[in-house]
């Protein structure tokens, strides 16, 4: 009984700091959310289309930089000039009989040992295109690769088609993606900001502005078309179906040289993408992908 | 703060990478896995069925199209002591034989291969690699060869097995060749021929000579050079590896039309 009172007291001076210490992240949240307000910016189909076509498109990629290595090497027309490539990665051995990686894009050729032509595989040089951890999966592999790259090519396709339906059906397209001509009016102006790394705030960034409506109208409508139209122009078969895709792209090679070109036009957007992720602020983006709710408010550092 | 909050992003996100990285090398080793990825097969080769069906045919070419040197991949020279025969009088012995499930099985000889109606088309070759080639080839249909043997109805695949040793390192089996295989859809198409002629000479040693397959709507590998036996099989599972081909046996899918 005696020693019942000293440890209620000490409990109940816990309770009292947990529930003051309580109190006053409440007084803070509330004083936060009375600057900054969440808005629900992100609808869930658009939230988990974004996430998926993230998954595949790194395996599609990666894989693609795969099969890529089974023939390093780039062409325009209808068939290979093996002795003019528009670009190559070759491995040579020099004189002292180390393997050096040669990257030639038209006439210019330069030393790009370590990263293409020639690097290391498990710690041993080998001659490879792409390095090891660039591509799916690491080793060199193309009938796996190709397993790779075609199934996830139909899972691209899928929610390709289903974002188009869902933003064609919605309002999406027409409220969010597609510039209008005031967006385009603004242009010369956002290009200054965003180079002076001044983010719309409040009310502007409720909405897409007329950069990010052009870059995700250009790489969801017409480079994802191209990369798939690219990709099927390479099939035999469809050719065999679709002799036009031939005209269209300028022969098979060119074909392959165009896909190239979209994959790394998707992983220029990538960079770009991350990099404006982190500097409008990490976290408040992330989390209105996840959750849907993106913070707007006055000069609220949002870096997290 | 930030610059090291973002250095800790970048790190997870760093390790996160190596680590799904790892995880696709592993995943890629797994007995399930490629199965799971490879279920796409069938649903590549539906589509492509649906919209190429057995009517369209391969873009042809004309002659300033024809590729200077038409590059040969894979076994240059069988060099194995049978074919160094056969190379050396100038495949006078040599037969195709058609057996398997047909009503009238066949012996033709190079003079009888080349006596009946040819067809003579330039096409581009592409390689499972990414490269193509543009090449003029003149050949007999396939077509016209299985319509006298006279295949029975059970027949669903044209097996053809090569006299190529592949260098003798992969092969196990039943079959110590090469081998490829077509299902008849592939096999009666216009354009599938027994080609025995390159840019208007007789087939070189590099490219397959006597005899090579041309199916011009699928993928090089598809398309087997030194063939020297026809089969035709209700199903390919018992032979070698079971899937079809010496490169399906390694991984490489059966349809080869992307």
């Amino acid at each position: 009984m005696t020693e019942l009172p000293s440890v209620g007291a000490t409990t109940a001076r816990r309770w009292n700091a947990a529930r003051e210490s309580i109190e006053q992240y409440r007084l803070k949240r509330r004083e936060r959310s009375k600057r900054r307000k969440l808005i629900y910016r992100h609808k869930l189909p658009v939230r988990a289309m974004h996430w998926i076509n993230a998954v595949v498109l790194a395996v599609m990629l990666m894989s693609g930089l795969q099969i890529f290595n089974a023939h390093p090497a780039l062409y325009w027309g209808n068939s290979s000039e093996f002795d003019h490539p528009i670009l190559s990665l070759t491995g040579t051995q020099d004189s002292q009989g180390r393997l050096k990686g040669i990257t030639q894009i038209g006439d210019w050729r330069f030393n790009s040992t370590g990263l293409l032509g020639a690097s290391n595989v498990n710690g041993e040089p080998a001659v490879r295109g792409f390095p090891a951890w660039a591509t799916l999966p690491g080793p060199q592999w193309l009938a796996m690769g190709r397993l790779w790259h075609f199934f996830f090519a139909w899972l691209l396709v899928a929610n390709g088609v289903a974002f188009a339906i869902y933003a064609f059906a919605g309002n999406h397209f027409r409220r969010d993606l597609l510039p209008t001509r005031d967006d385009l009016g603004h242009l010369g102006q956002e290009i200054v900001d965003h180079a002076r790394l001044r983010f719309p705030k409040g009310e502007a960034a409720t909405h897409y502005n007329a950069l990010q409506k052009l870059a995700y109208f250009t790489v969801i409508f017409i480079l994802g078309p191209l990369v798939v139209l690219t990709g099927l122009t390479m099939s035999p078969t469809i050719d065999s179906a679709f002799p036009p895709l031939l005209w269209l792209f300028g022969g098979r090679q060119s074909a392959r040289t165009i896909h190239f070109i979209c994959a790394f036009s998707f992983l220029a957007f990538f960079i770009v993408h991350i990099v404006m992720v982190v500097l409008s602020g990490t976290w408040n983006n992330i989390r209105s992908m996840i959750t849907g709710r993106y913070a707007i408010g006055p000069a609220e550092n949002s870096h997290g | 703060m930030v610059d090291l909050k973002r250095r800790h992003f970048f790190g997870a996100a760093a390790s996160a990478s190596a680590l799904a990285l790892g995880g696709c090398r592993d995943i890629s080793q797994t007995a399930w896995w490629p199965e799971v990825l490879a279920s796409a097969e069938g649903l590549t080769k539906g589509a492509e069925r649906l919209v190429s069906g057995s009517w369209a045919l391969a873009p042809e070419f004309s002659k300033a199209d024809i590729a200077p040197e038409f590059r040969a991949n894979g076994t240059l020279n069988p060099n194995t002591p049978d074919y160094n025969a056969m190379v050396a009088n100038g495949f006078r012995d040599w037969r195709l034989q058609v057996g398997g499930l047909v009503a009238h099985p066949l012996k033709l000889s190079l003079a009888q291969l080349r006596a009946m109606p040819s067809r003579t088309q330039i096409t581009r070759h592409d390689c499972v690699e990414g490269w193509s080639c543009i090449g003029e080839w003149t050949g007999t249909q396939l077509r016209l060869v299985l319509a006298q043997a006279n295949p029975l109805p059970a027949a669903r695949f044209v097996m053809f097995y090569c006299d190529d040793p592949m260098g003798g390192s992969d092969l196990s089996g039943s079959v110590p060749f090469y081998y490829e295989s077509l299902d008849l859809v592939e096999a009666f198409h216009p354009q599938t021929l027994l080609a025995y002629q390159l840019n208007g000479q007789d087939l070189p040693v590099p490219h397959g000579a006597p005899v090579r397959v041309r199916a011009e709507r699928q993928l090089g590998y598809k398309q087997p050079k030194y063939v020297h036996r026809i089969e035709l099989v209700k199903s390919f599972d018992h032979i070698n590896g079971g899937k079809g081909g010496y490169w399906e046996d390694q991984g490489y899918t059966w349809w080869g039309g992307i």
